[in-house]
């Protein structure tokens, strides 16, 4: 901050502007993580290019880690952010979805037999079937939040508690294990591409999302939804049905979500797949500083907040923190996070950064 | 999903035949209600021991059950099949076992949770079962039902979990040792002869008894062989948090060459790592890959000698209970209270065909 008076002014706009655009919280985190890593150990940000035992170039690092694993929280919170701005309440079922999504890809793929030779039935097919019961089972809950008014978080307690005995009961309780390697590329990587493929298929569901949010009214009429139910309607919105329909969308994110997963390993466990996801997912959207009694949202930041979640977790396992003490770390950081991203914190810290312009000390804000 | 069916339709159809057995008129169309039907008149006894005509020890072993004047009755409390692999080998192997043919009239009741589960035990005490067969999902807060039981003469053999109430209240409890798991497999990585121990150690869900006893072997070999761990870290038995932290270990450039995970899902995502990192593993290569539980894939990767090694963490209890279950009806006492499963640890240089029809679960 070496700048001349003149520009010191702009400088000040410039960051208390940005302070209290809401994709900044996001952001900041992100910053404080990357300073904190690049201080203690610049070695973080090594990428390696490498052959992995197939033979297929990949790029790997912890950076790569977090792209790649970070990508369906990513896409949920595609989902969920939409769930949370039109409803003000959360789908705490997502993770019991993915289960089930899972569970119909591997069973449409599988047939009958838990260990086939050869695919039953195309990958694209198996996928769109779940998209199908995904879609489903999200307007299963849409339904009991839109039209029966139940509390989301208690509407979707029904499927969060009876999700994986359904995911089981799809394939008979048994395990089913995929063995064409085509089938791992969803959760891997594509031969000859050294990036991996759930980063792409993340980036192709955010590109959809703001294609959607851009041309469609969707964003506008969710966010009238949320901040006023009764106006919306007086409006000659349907609030029920955008809430419905919010539902429906998290249903899809839920199926390409539950597809990777499943690609990952080629096969499920399902008591632990997607275990916890959920609260990462509401925490990926509060994050995003997204009120999570619903009304106005930013999807970037909440995308932004899955990463930073990823970032976070990777951060841990890089430090090689003892495991009994992970879940503190983990809650240490967030309440940070958290209570940076409440708008009273950001109100006082854009007034203590007018304060002390006049000086001309540009600390950093976070 | 047919077994258990079956299970149910031939559970209903001994309900039926010993209903039948109050009102006079026979007409079962129940297989083992018409062995049954010559003696149903006369005495119970006869009745009980015409399902078990086939098997002749069962039969006489039956005999002193007179005094019930039925099958023997037990009350099977689990946690939910679903729950993981274990659990529904566990599961499918009491169902197996507690059928009508082997003498048995069996009710199932399922739950992860305590106050479900002594609920159900309550249910399975006014509906006057012989057995009760537990395996508790929280070891305390059983006392007052457990004395209700003894009261009512029921005996109760507990399996997979033990709990904290007196011994009296339980005639025995068949369990797994997690400690002896995880010393029969530190004892077979010793018997490697590695030059030096680099270690990554993933850890299953803190504080859960399969974590603390596989932890605890390997600490204690850390601290007295000088092993070296490269990390230690809980991956809540998930493949994914698994791959995740060994990847976090081959980025740093940290040189290790055993994986112990605590279960086979871990040792398959930190294998996924080894292999996108182009890392040999198993048998004569780079890398010992280590897991517990057994799992039928994960012996086939043995077998294929992919990985080294396998800890069973036994799910059959259901043959013991059985032997537990003749004893105290043939008069006989339980030597111990305490029956520990036998478990074996399988070394891909040994482990045969038959080993992973058999053992895999």
């Amino acid at each position: 901050m070496k700048s001349k008076e003149t520009n010191k002014s702009n400088v000040s706009e410039f960051f208390s502007k940005i302070v209290r655009r809401q994709v900044f919280i996001p952001i900041a985190a992100l910053l404080l993580l990357a300073i904190f890593n690049l201080v203690t150990d610049p070695s973080f940000y090594k990428i390696t290019f490498g052959y992995n035992s197939a033979g297929n170039p990949v790029l790997s690092g912890n950076l790569m880690t977090i792209l790649d694993s970070g990508s369906e929280l990513a896409i949920l919170a595609i989902g969920m952010t939409l769930v949370t701005a039109a409803t003000g309440g959360q789908d705490i079922s997502v993770g019991a979805a993915i289960a089930i999504s899972g569970s119909v890809i591997l069973r449409v793929l599988c047939g009958t037999d838990s260990r086939p030779e050869t695919l039953q039935a195309p990958i694209i097919v198996a996928f769109l079937v779940a998209c199908v019961v995904a879609m489903l089972f999200g307007a299963f809950n849409g339904v009991l939040v839109a039209y029966f008014k139940i509390q989301p978080m208690v509407a979707t307690l029904i499927l969060f508690t009876a999700g994986r005995s359904i995911a089981a009961w799809i394939n008979n309780n048994e395990l089913p294990i995929i063995n064409e390697p085509s089938f791992g590329y969803f959760g891997g990587f594509i031969p000859g591409i050294p990036i991996p493929t759930p980063f792409f298929i993340a980036v192709i569901c955010m590109v959809i999302i703001a294609l959607v949010l851009r041309f469609t009214n969707l964003g506008l009429y969710t966010q009238a939804v949320g901040i006023n139910e009764s106006s919306s309607r007086l409006n000659g919105l349907n609030p029920a049905f955008i809430k419905f329909l919010t539902f429906v969308i998290l249903g899809l994110c839920v199926a390409v979500a539950g597809l990777i997963k499943v690609s990952r390993f080629s096969t499920i466990n399902y008591s632990v797949i997607a275990k916890d996801i959920e609260m990462d997912a509401i925490l990926a959207v509060a994050l995003g500083g997204n009120a999570l009694s619903g009304g106005k949202f930013s999807m970037s930041a909440s995308i932004l907040g899955a990463y930073v979640i990823q970032f976070l977790m990777t951060t841990l396992y890089k430090f090689n923190v003892k495991s009994d003490a992970l879940p503190a770390y983990k809650a240490v950081v967030v309440i940070v996070l958290v209570v940076l991203s409440a708008p009273i914190v950001r109100e006082w810290l854009s007034s203590m950064w007018k304060k002390i312009k006049p000086e001309g000390q540009g600390k950093e804000v976070a | 999903m047919k077994k258990k069916l079956l299970a149910a339709i031939m559970a209903a159809a001994m309900v039926v035949s010993l209903t039948a057995c109050g009102s006079a008129p026979a007409q079962e169309a129940a297989a083992p209600a018409e062995e049954a039907a010559p003696a149903e008149e006369e005495a119970a006894p006869a009745e009980e021991a015409a399902p078990a005509e086939e098997e002749a020890p069962a039969a006489e072993e039956a005999a002193p059950a007179e005094s019930t004047g039925e099958t023997i009755k037990v009350g099977i409390i689990n946690n939910d099949p679903n729950e993981s692999g274990y659990r529904t080998a566990n599961d499918k192997d009491l169902q197996a076992m507690f059928t009508a043919e082997n003498g048995y009239e069996a009710s199932f009741a399922y739950s992860n949770k305590n106050d479900e589960q002594i609920a159900a035990a309550q249910k399975f005490i006014q509906d006057g079962v012989d057995y009760l067969l537990l395996s508790a999902a929280d070891t305390a807060g059983w006392d007052s039902v457990l004395k209700d039981a003894q009261d009512a003469g029921i005996r109760v053999i507990l399996f997979d979990r033990t709990i904290d109430a007196d011994e009296s209240l339980y005639e025995a409890s068949i369990v797994s040792d997690m400690a002896k798991e995880g010393e029969t497999a530190v004892t077979w990585l010793k018997g490697q002869g590695l030059e030096e121990y680099n270690i990554i150690h993933l850890q299953g869900v803190m504080g859960s008894a399969a974590q603390q006893g596989r932890t605890g072997a390997l600490d204690a070999a850390v601290a007295s062989d000088g092993w070296n761990l490269v990390t230690q870290q809980t991956a809540e038995w998930n493949a994914e948090k698994a791959q995740q932290i060994v990847q976090s270990v081959i980025d740093s450039g940290a040189s290790f060459n055993v994986i112990y995970a605590e279960n086979d899902d871990m040792a398959k995502g930190a294998v996924a790592a080894l292999d996108k990192a182009n890392i040999p593993h198993g048998v004569g290569k780079d890398v010992i890959v280590m897991g517990f539980d057994c799992n039928k894939w994960a012996l086939e990767e043995l077998l294929a000698q992919n990985w080294n090694y396998d800890g069973q963490c036994n799910p059959f209890q259901a043959s013991y209970i059985d032997e537990i279950i003749k004893t105290i009806q043939s008069g006989g006492t339980v030597a111990e209270k305490t029956i520990i499963m036998d478990e074996k640890g399988f070394d891909a240089t040994e482990i045969t065909q038959e080993d992973v029809d058999k053992y895999g679960i």
